[in-house]
């Protein structure tokens, strides 16, 4: 298959951003109930998703790297769940601000959408330091597969676990019934969400060019490590001593 | 709580569109920089 090149597919994302963003604030009616301050639904709700799913998407990775031993999949494990991690971090921070308009606090420790999100954000925040820890890379690689396994398969239990739980005052906007957004908002919606996946992607290919190059520039220096110490180690041609030859006997 | 007025809401939209577009735009430039300078290294490492 033919891969667009990481500038066609940057330019894409960002005319889809635009795009999106630009139907938020000139298409999507203004919700009754919140009124304005909905719109930051668009950006926290494909943000949440995108980190959910990029941290599944690790997981999936590292199931490949520990049944094909192929670093490239351990390299697609460490940034898609890296992006997650940013994406995270966005998702609380526009969430925070929401609340803080809609509900008049930052943060609501009762509600489980929130507390098992930042749980869910912390348990892979450990995620880098626990492997750089390690020094060994294939200990390092397989560990970490292993943790984003683990991790990926606790996210479908957690979520499934706050849809059973109460809702306090997050509200559910994408049911199983389909949600009650009508058309405009839908449409939006689906569009706001195709555009942060795709800057999730493009991001992805972004850092794992980054990788390469390093990698690159990693083993040229190892090859110019090893031919430096083949030059030190060589013999050298010393000048044959004169054979001592004993002077009569 | 009653739905906050345009003038009320307005910020606190501005805001959290701002984060996000500010960490996007720092994520790419550190990023652009990274790939930039390895492949300045990378080349110079070449010639030598």
């Amino acid at each position: 298959m033919p891969r667009v090149s990481l500038r066609r597919q940057t330019l894409a994302t960002a005319a889809l951003l635009a795009t999106a963003y630009g139907l938020v604030f000139f298409y999507a009616p203004i919700e009754a109930d919140q009124g304005f301050v909905q719109k930051i639904f668009y950006l926290h709700v494909p943000l949440a998703i995108c980190a959910l799913a990029g941290f599944i998407a690790g997981g999936l990775f590292g199931v490949a790297y520990l049944r094909s031993g192929v670093r490239r999949f351990d390299e697609r494990s460490y940034v898609a769940i890296h992006l997650a991690l940013v994406f995270g971090a966005l998702t609380l921070a526009t969430g925070s601000i929401w609340a803080r308009a809609s509900w008049g606090h930052w943060w609501v420790w009762q509600e489980p959408t929130l507390v098992s999100f930042l749980i869910v954000f912390l348990l892979y925040a450990t995620y880098q330091p626990l492997r750089f820890a390690i020094d060994d890379r294939d200990r390092q690689a397989r560990y970490a597969a292993v943790f984003a396994i683990v991790g990926a398969a606790f996210i479908p239990l957690n979520f499934a676990a706050v849809r059973l739980a109460q809702a306090y005052t997050h509200p559910r906007v994408l049911g199983a019934t389909g949600g009650s957004m009508p058309g405009s908002m839908r449409l939006t919606f689906l569009c706001c969400l195709a555009a942060i996946g795709l800057l999730f992607v493009t991001l992805c290919r972004l850092e794992l060019a980054a990788k390469r190059v390093r990698f690159r520039h990693r083993a040229l220096a190892r090859v110019r490590a090893l031919d430096h110490e083949d030059a030190v180690n060589r013999p050298t041609r010393r000048p044959v001593e004169p054979a001592i030859v004993s002077r009569g006997s | 709580m009653p739905a906050l007025p345009l003038h009320a809401a307005g910020p606190y939209v501005a805001a959290a569109y701002l984060v996000f577009l500010a960490v996007v735009l720092a994520y790419v430039s550190i990023i652009a920089a990274k790939i930039g300078r390895l492949e300045r290294r990378l080349d110079e490492d070449e010639r030598r």
